[in-house]
């Protein structure tokens, strides 16, 4: 934050237990980590130019991560709270879409990329 | 010419590796190389979409590759 600052918003994704009614053991990601960074840059320079965004931190793992774990973190501080919880749910919607991050899903009796097939 | 294609995500199951080697016409585009991986890997067409990646940036089907290119098929993402 900075001293201009009035307010923090927090995105923390975590490891859900379950998707489509199937229990999920855990999951595991992958990146295209240069590409990803430099994605996510572009969404970190979009977010300064649509808000008045003072301070913005982008986070994501990689690797085997498990039930109740954290996979992303989005912070972002402003002068007010409505850019604030604008120009985060844009970071995370904006990641999830163009981010080179793949995450396979490891269930009891299989696992899938998720995504990936129709 | 030959280029190198890195595989990420569902596509290295695809390739059954994390590269693969691909032979093109001199001047072969993107729109070329998805076809020429496509008739290799079936499979590849099985998915909702993929993306070429030319050096870090997302590629349009008509730009053109070289052998220096870094290459790299981008299946569709679902980080977050």
């Amino acid at each position: 934050m900075t001293p201009q600052s009035g307010g923090i918003d927090v995105f923390i994704g975590t490891v859900r237990d379950a998707t489509k009614g199937k229990t999920v053991r855990r999951l595991e990601f992958e990146a295209y980590e240069p590409m990803a960074i430099k994605e996510m840059h572009k969404i970190a320079d979009d977010a300064f130019s649509k808000w008045p965004v003072q301070k913005l931190l982008i986070h994501h793992r990689t690797g085997v991560l498990e039930v109740g774990e954290v996979p992303v973190i989005i912070v972002v501080s402003c002068a007010h709270r409505d850019a604030a919880f604008e120009a985060c749910r844009y970071v995370i919607d904006t990641l999830k879409q163009t981010v080179p991050i793949w995450k396979k899903e490891i269930f009891e009796d299989g696992e899938v990329w998720v995504a990936a097939h129709p | 010419m030959k280029v190198n294609v890195l595989a990420f995500g569902i596509a290295k199951d695809i390739f059954g590796g994390s590269s693969v080697e691909v032979e093109l016409p001199a001047n072969g585009t993107t729109q070329n190389l998805k076809q020429s991986l496509e008739e290799r890997y079936p499979r590849l067409k099985h998915l909702i979409s993929y993306m070429v990646a030319v050096n870090n940036e997302y590629a349009s089907d008509e730009g053109l590759l070289t052998e220096r290119d870094e290459i790299a098929i981008i299946p569709p993402v679902s980080g977050g």
